[in-house]
């Protein structure tokens, strides 16, 4: 699976305009605060709060054509779901990972 | 509906990126935003912004989507509202929940513009047309309560005008239903001068309103005229040609009409296109149809009107029935009509004839069960009885009736000076047509009175030979003597006596007209029978076939006619 989805970051472009930066700096803005909640989240063991917050990264990531990192929400919801609480740490881990990888290929974008 | 007009668009997502986007594509299509970043503040923008479309996150802080549709849905009321849920759920139990909050659609996750821009379309034509189906119901809620107040102002003067007169008496029962606000039937009920009860039930072609404004006339005319003691066939000829000329081609009134006479235990019958009524006899239980035969009425001319009416002679307890057609028509549930056969059955299983009106009623009203009424139901009974069993009224009319002789002479003269501008007739025929039961020959009379005072006034006051009238050079001659002599008339008289009798039965009127003239040897000719030849004898030949007698008195300078008749109740 790519990193990102060149359609729809085109599409973003030509529908946002000059807009298109802002978009981009929020997307990571919003990122680095679900990120950071997420991580608190895991040692209060509120997975409820973790599925939610793991939901709504889902939708921003789609929305930006961040197919990895969407792919990797929706686990992570999946398993807070089902109480899957054993590698929910390492999902974490693997959700920031890939934001480093996306946030630099964002930038060159 | 134009696609193409820009709408409001409230935006709620608690994603800044999600709602950028979002903006984003909305603007691009040409619509304005407003942008809330919970459910709570979304309701708050609904009511202070009122847009056309509302985009909700499902899961949002503060309050959720599903919470700020519920709220939203509840302040729109009417007004149609459509919520589309943003959302990246994709389980079934979610997606109802969305629906079931009042959602109208969703929109996944990623956004696409063609999608969303396809969406915004359909749901703006959606609320456009629920938007003017508003303003239709609207529009019909207020027409109709008009309506509603109109028809009750409508029936107010209706109920005033076609009441139902001395239908309380105590040997009458009346059954009247009714499918509007209106009664495509009429029921009317008056007492006549003389004690008896004249009665018509009508039924007009339609319902509701043109049939009400038919019935209008025929309610004024009957209430105007009977108690002036207006013979039946008066009414109904007064009737027919003021429906005749009031009402359009294909509307009319079935109508039967009934005069019953308590004192001598007769009925008179006039059926106009209503169905049979039944005449129950008391004694042998006996059923005698009443049929129509006649038109309805309001469908001829006034000449070619028919007044014929069939009498019955009853005895107290006999009973009448009389119903529209809306007893025979009424269809019970599988569509078949009652019918005169099954009324039939019902006379026949009853008892008790005091029980018979309700058996009718119950009877229909059981076979109709639970269908729709389709027709106005209506059913009188009237039962002969003597007057006191009737109401006060006919009560003190017979007291007064009994036995009673009317008997009044007047006299009436012209003088000289009056001959040439003056015509007594008009005020002779008022005088006379005040006597109800001398009504209806009132053409009759006219022409009498009219032939004895011209004859008075030209050959006894003017002294104009008839004979001159015999050629046609003769009658213009005449006419130009007479206008010469009534011009330069200084003296002479005619004197008209009146001399009025009646008992209950019949009655006799004595016209005797006098001149100031020389007469003329009527005994000479009394074997003629006072009939000449020519212009001048018509009018005594007229007379004798209009009178019980003609005759000259003293020196040929006094007519006599004997006018009698027999009174129509």
């Amino acid at each position: 699976m790519d990193h990102l989805d060149q359609q729809t970051l085109s599409a973003l472009k030509e529908v946002m305009g000059n807009d298109f930066s802002l978009l981009i700096n929020t997307f990571l803005q919003d990122s680095e605060t679900r990120l950071t909640t997420l991580r608190s989240l895991i040692d209060t063991e509120g997975y409820d709060a973790i599925r939610r917050a793991a939901h709504s990264f889902k939708g921003s990531c789609s929305n930006m054509g961040a197919l990895l990192l969407a792919s990797y929400c929706a686990e992570l919801e999946s398993n807070a779901l089902n109480n899957s609480v054993a590698n929910l740490d390492q999902d974490v881990e693997r959700l920031g990972n890939e934001f480093e990888t996306v946030k630099s290929l964002l930038s060159n974008f | 509906m134009n696609d193409q007009r820009q709408l409001k668009i409230l935006v709620a997502d608690d994603t800044d990126t999600d709602r950028l986007i979002l903006e984003a594509i909305v603007k691009k299509e040409g619509h304005s935003v407003i942008s809330a970043s919970n459910g709570l503040q979304a309701v708050d923008l609904y009511i202070s912004e009122c847009p056309d479309i509302v985009l909700l996150d499902a899961l949002m802080p503060v309050m959720d989507g599903f919470e700020s549709a519920r709220l939203i849905k509840q302040h729109a009321g009417d007004r149609f509202v459509p919520i589309l849920f943003l959302t990246s759920l994709s389980d079934n139990e979610s997606l109802v929940k969305c629906l079931d909050a009042g959602g109208d659609d969703f929109l996944s996750k990623p956004y696409s513009r063609i999608v969303l821009q396809a969406k915004i379309k359909s749901f703006n034509r959606m609320r456009e047309m629920n938007a003017t189906v508003l303003v239709q119901r609207d529009e019909i809620a207020k027409n109709n309560l008009r309506l509603l107040q109109e028809q009750m102002v409508a029936k107010h003067v209706f109920d005033n005008v076609a009441h139902l007169g001395c239908l309380n008496s105590k040997n009458v029962r009346y059954f009247l239903s009714s499918l509007a606000v209106f009664n495509g039937d009429l029921l009317l009920a008056a007492m006549r001068p003389n004690g008896n009860m004249m009665v018509l039930l009508g039924d007009f072609t339609g319902h509701g309103l043109p049939a009400a404004i038919g019935a209008m006339p025929v309610a004024s005319t009957f209430y105007g005229m009977i108690p002036k003691g207006f013979s039946m066939t008066d009414v109904l000829k007064e009737i027919n040609s003021k429906l005749k000329q009031i009402l359009p081609v294909g509307i009319f009134c079935c109508a039967t009409m009934l005069d019953v006479n308590f004192r001598r235990k007769k009925i008179t019958i006039w059926n106009g296109g209503l169905p049979a009524g039944f005449l129950l006899k008391a004694k042998d239980k006996e059923i005698l149809p009443i049929k129509s035969t006649h038109l309805p009425l309001g469908v001829l001319s006034p000449r070619a009107f028919k007044d014929n009416c069939d009498e019955y002679y009853l005895v107290n307890g006999d009973k009448l029935y009389l119903w529209s057609d809306g007893i025979h028509e009424a269809r019970n549930v599988m569509g078949e009509m009652f019918g005169e056969a099954r009324l039939i059955d019902v006379f026949q299983a009853n008892k008790d004839s005091n029980r018979l009106f309700d058996d009718i009623i119950s009877g229909v009203q059981t076979y109709i069960g639970d269908s729709e009424k389709d027709d106005d139901l209506s059913l009188l009974e009237i039962t002969m009885v003597d007057p006191e069993d009737v109401n006060e009224y006919a009560l003190e009319t017979s007291i007064k009736k009994d036995g009673a002789v009317v008997a009044w002479d007047i006299c009436f003269e012209v003088k000289p000076s009056s001959f040439k501008i003056f015509d007594p007739l008009p005020i002779l025929i008022n005088v006379i047509m005040e006597i109800p039961s001398l009504r209806s020959y009132n053409s009759a009379l006219y022409t009498i009175l009219a032939e004895l005072y011209a004859n008075a006034l030209e050959h006894g006051v003017l002294g104009l030979d008839s004979a001159l009238k015999n050629s046609s050079e003769g009658f213009s001659h005449y006419y130009e003597l007479r206008n010469e002599r009534i011009q330069n008339i200084t003296e002479g008289f005619v004197k008209i006596y009146i001399d009025y009798w009646t008992a209950d039965i019949d009655g006799r009127l004595v016209i005797r007209v006098e001149d100031s003239g020389e007469g003329f040897d009527y005994k000479s000719r009394m074997g003629a029978s006072l009939q000449t030849t020519g212009y001048s004898g018509r009018g005594i030949a007229l007379m004798e076939r209009m009178c019980e007698s003609v005759r000259y008195l003293g020196k040929g300078n006094i007519a006599e006619v004997v006018f009698v008749w027999t009174n129509d109740d």
